[in-house]
């Protein structure tokens, strides 16, 4: 128990980044698309544990709402639509991938972690940065809507109109054909 | 206090199984969303490394990353709905047109 509340931050991290990894797998091994996009949700849901652990309230909020929230009902939508529930016995893999994408995957994943290894256990900054502005201590909101609309204004305009153009083609790519005209 | 490479094991773990997701997937739906694994590490990345730094800045470029993945997700069900239409299926080994 003593050893619970010593190491409180560290349980709650474990018990999230399961959470997350087993997420993350079922994404990849389960059979019904739903039941993936379900597992996928775990998955967004503890990576926003995980930002609120790493002091970014802000984004762990952005996650729930747009990933959770919007991302997540526009695939479980689409999959409603196009109604895709596989029979038993039809392939959910590209066979003659499987075994090169696996190697590829573990050893990307082998040579990640020798890198993290490498990397010197260094202190963890201040964490007061994340929750004040000029000096002043506001929230981790004001402070990222600081940084974002002062250093990064530009950035932010471009992604609008990226925004823009992808809603304008998800429109256009989402409407029926009308007649005589190639979808 | 928890070390910065735990974060950046989760992430690599992540971002393993978004690269096998999204190469042996057979349903087009599913490799989406393992490009969605891709962006959730790259994102766990940032914050790790933001707290790492002291760094707010670190927690900004996360805001971009999420923007682009809603777009992406937009563009590629909607091209997937497309082809549902055209095709009656989302396999992506039945869909050949495009190859030389």
């Amino acid at each position: 128990m003593d050893f619970l509340v010593a190491h409180f931050a560290q349980v709650v991290f474990l018990f999230l980044a399961t959470v997350c990894l087993a997420g993350a797998a079922g994404v990849v091994a389960l059979r019904q698309p739903v039941h993936a996009a379900l597992s996928l949700l775990a998955s967004f849901l503890g990576v926003a544990g995980l930002f609120v652990l790493a002091h970014g309230e802000f984004l762990a909020a952005v996650q729930v709402l747009v990933y959770a929230g919007g991302v997540m009902v526009l695939f479980l939508f689409v999959i409603m639509f196009v109604n895709v529930r596989t029979a038993g016995k039809e392939a959910q893999y590209l066979r003659p991938l499987v075994p090169l994408a696996v190697l590829g995957g573990l050893l990307f994943a082998a040579l990640a972690l020798a890198a993290v290894w490498a990397l010197s256990q260094r202190p963890v900054g201040d964490p007061s940065a994340f929750v004040s502005v000029a000096g002043e201590h506001l929230g981790n909101t004001e402070a990222v809507g600081w940084i974002l609309y002062r250093d990064y204004l530009l950035p932010f305009e471009v992604v609008s109109v990226l925004l823009l153009v992808a809603m304008v083609g998800a429109i256009v790519l989402g409407r029926k054909p009308k007649e005589g005209e190639a979808a | 206090m928890i070390p910065t490479s735990w974060y950046l094991v989760v992430s690599v773990l992540m971002l393993a199984c978004g690269l096998i997701g999204l190469l042996v997937r057979r349903n087009f739906i599913t490799v989406l969303m393992s490009v969605e694994l891709i962006l959730n590490a790259a994102n766990l990345n940032f914050v790790a490394f933001a707290r790492q730094l002291g760094d707010l800045t670190g927690q900004v470029f996360p805001v971009f990353v999420i923007t682009i993945a809603a777009a992406e997700a937009a563009i590629g069900l909607g091209i997937i709905v497309q082809l549902a239409r055209m095709k009656g299926t989302v396999a992506l080994d039945t869909v050949r047109e495009m190859r030389g």
